[in-house]
């Protein structure tokens, strides 16, 4: 019996190269998106940079018809509301990471996730609509009590100062903290889990309570890896735009008062295309990019955090 | 070694079997009873959000509302959301029919040809790096790159859309091709099979499921994207279906950032109208997305 005459070199066709070939072009889109978004923008841009130079960092003023663009207001509001963000988000969403995969019981557990999960379904501008028609007039009584109770306090005096009708900084912080939260929690759920059950199981066998076990193990397992999810975190607050535009307040000033108006880049950059000239459309890109190169760094550096942890616990050292 | 490195260094020490049940069992309840509490108070919130959207929304939610025109006068009341939901169907179709593929083969990349290679490694890097640029960058950016010159509206504000949806689609599709089992591959390959026609024919087929449900889940959060649509698609109250002509679109998003900061009751009553629209289409997604995994997981 002679059995059919099998060329194995014949399958090595040119369809076989070509589909290579597509997936490494599909693959190397990904840096030519990320390359021509830099080069693109900053081209549009130029204009801009090269009318204010670095003054463009360092000037408060944003005036069109005087041909004056400073960033530096709307740089203070996205770094100030992303820090509320990060400080009210931070602690409740490892909270949740850590009772859903320590704490809760298994069969609840499924719910709890996707619970959680349910805000990051939620569209930004959903959370917008809501921080403006609904939270910031509650919020402004709240402001206003702050203001009388810390009125004499030093520093305090200073942070909680009047209330500006309630679209604030801090306004802005609870609405980027609701919308990153689930962000930092499913990521720092990846993290906690990659725990090794050895050692949680063995910890608890010594005679450690459950509390004493996350203490000792899993926490210090995952302080790596949770350094970067929560700079992920900071990385999509200051990025977020729609949300932030609408309650933050718009009005580019640098003051201590948590409860003043202000003013973030992706807002201001939202809230102004409309109307915007040509050159003040080119200020505009400047911002962008600048945006673009904070979260960047921020989410470059981020992600080394993570996949280093994450090497760390899948080598096992 | 794991022994030295169980981490017990601090809290081994004060360890005290005999006050067990003392302070140490208080804490314990303690901590895990504040761990319960941050589930809680972001449970407080979401419940207010989605109840003040349902109930808002609900008032002019209707077949009405659903298929009328955006309303011309602002401070009338009528007009619906017709024109936005087309809209945004047929943006974010788009931009899912550009995406997926090229998602799909990025991950084929990553995972079949470079699992370990350096630049497989470079590309995984940046596609985590890329979901983390600012919506509103990606849209500058299209309209930089793309709006000025082509003047196509809906193809812009796709385009954008693909832009933030790529990665996730790359990165989803990637865990999924992970799951896998290898013996399958080398069956394959062990038949003479070539390793393009394995991935096409036994590989994808059999992520298929994870990879619909991660790029539904994609598009359940590009329907919600309002910044990249800013700057691309405009502000129509007629209804435009055509994403090719150079013509304003709009979509549901835009109806509630146009709406949100409006002063008149009946304005306000369509922005709570069009959120609720949009949360319904993205829940819809969401939820087929979890039905199409679940199944997947039961199957394996």
């Amino acid at each position: 019996m002679s059995s059919p005459s099998l060329d194995l070199r014949a399958s090595k066709s040119g369809g076989e190269t070509g589909f290579r070939g597509l997936a490494l072009a599909a693959g190397a889109f990904v840096l030519v998106i990320l390359g021509a978004i830099a080069i693109v923008t900053t081209s549009k841009a130029w204009p801009t940079f090269r009318l204010m130079g670095l003054d463009f960092f360092t000037t408060k003023r944003w005036s069109a018809t005087d041909r004056i663009y400073g960033a530096t207001a709307f740089i203070f509001g996205t770094i100030v509301s992303s820090l509320i963000a990060l400080i009210l988000a931070v602690p409740v969403s490892i909270g949740i990471a850590l009772f859903t995969t320590q704490i809760v019981p298994a069969k609840f557990r499924k719910p709890v996730i996707y619970a959680v999960d349910l805000l990051a379904v939620i569209p930004s501008v959903v959370f917008g609509l809501w921080g403006i028609n609904v939270l910031a007039p509650k919020m402004d009584g709240f402001y206003k009590l702050m203001n009388r109770t810390f009125h004499g306090i030093p520093v305090l005096n200073k942070l909680f100062g009047p209330s500006a009708g309630g679209k604030s900084f801090f306004t802005a912080g609870i609405i980027l903290a609701l919308m990153i939260t689930p962000i930092i929690s499913s990521l720092s759920r990846e993290i906690v889990d990659t725990c090794p059950p050895g050692e949680r199981e063995g910890a608890l066998a010594l005679g450690a309570t459950q509390w004493e076990m996350i203490r000792g193990v899993v926490i210090p397992h995952s302080k790596g890896g949770l350094v970067g999810a929560i700079m992920l975190g900071l990385g999509r607050a200051m990025g977020e735009t729609i949300a932030a535009t609408l309650v933050i307040g718009s009005s580019p000033q640098i003051t201590a008062n948590l409860f003043g108006a202000g003013n973030s880049m992706p807002a201001f950059i939202a809230s102004q295309w409309g109307e915007a000239d040509t050159s003040t459309k080119s200020a505009l890109i400047a911002l962008a990019v600048t945006l673009f190169l904070i979260t960047l760094v921020v989410n470059i550096v981020a992600t080394r955090t993570v996949a280093r942890s994450q090497l760390r616990s899948a080598g096992g050292r | 070694m794991a022994t030295t490195s169980l981490g017990l260094r601090e809290s081994s020490a004060p360890l005290d079997l005999a006050a067990q049940g003392g302070w140490r069992s208080i804490k314990n309840r303690l901590m895990s009873g504040l761990l319960f509490l941050s589930f809680l108070v972001v449970m407080i919130p979401l419940l207010f959000v989605l109840a003040a959207v349902v109930s808002r929304g609900a008032k002019v939610m209707g077949w009405s509302f659903l298929t009328k025109d955006i309303a011309p006068i602002e401070r009338r009341p009528g007009g619906g959301v017709g024109p936005a939901i087309v809209g945004t169907l047929v943006v974010t179709g788009l931009a899912t029919l550009l995406a997926t593929p090229l998602g799909i083969m990025g991950a084929v990349f990553l995972n079949e040809y470079s699992a370990k290679g350096i630049f497989g490694r470079i590309v995984r890097f940046m596609a985590n790096v890329m979901t983390g640029v600012p919506s509103v960058v990606m849209g500058l950016f299209i309209y930089v790159i793309f709006t000025l010159t082509f003047k196509q509206r809906g193809v812009g504000g796709s385009l954008a859309l693909a832009c933030l949806m790529l990665p996730i689609i790359i990165r989803t599709t990637e865990e999924m091709l992970k799951l896998v089992p290898n013996y399958l591959r080398e069956a394959s390959l062990a038949l003479g099979t070539s390793k393009a026609r394995t991935i096409v024919t036994v590989v994808l087929p059999a992520a298929l499921p994870g990879i619909i449900s991660g790029a539904l889940l994609a598009v359940a959060r590009a329907a919600g994207e309002t910044a990249p649509l800013l700057f691309t698609i405009g502000a129509a109250k007629s209804l435009q279906i055509n994403p090719f002509a150079d013509e304003a679109m709009t979509a549901l998003p835009l109806q509630i950032y146009g709406n949100a900061s409006s002063s008149f009751p009946a304005a306000q009553a369509r922005g709570w109208g069009a959120a609720l629209t949009l949360l319904l289409l993205s829940f819809l997604f969401t939820l087929i997305a979890r039905l199409v995994s679940a199944r997947f997981a039961t199957k394996r």
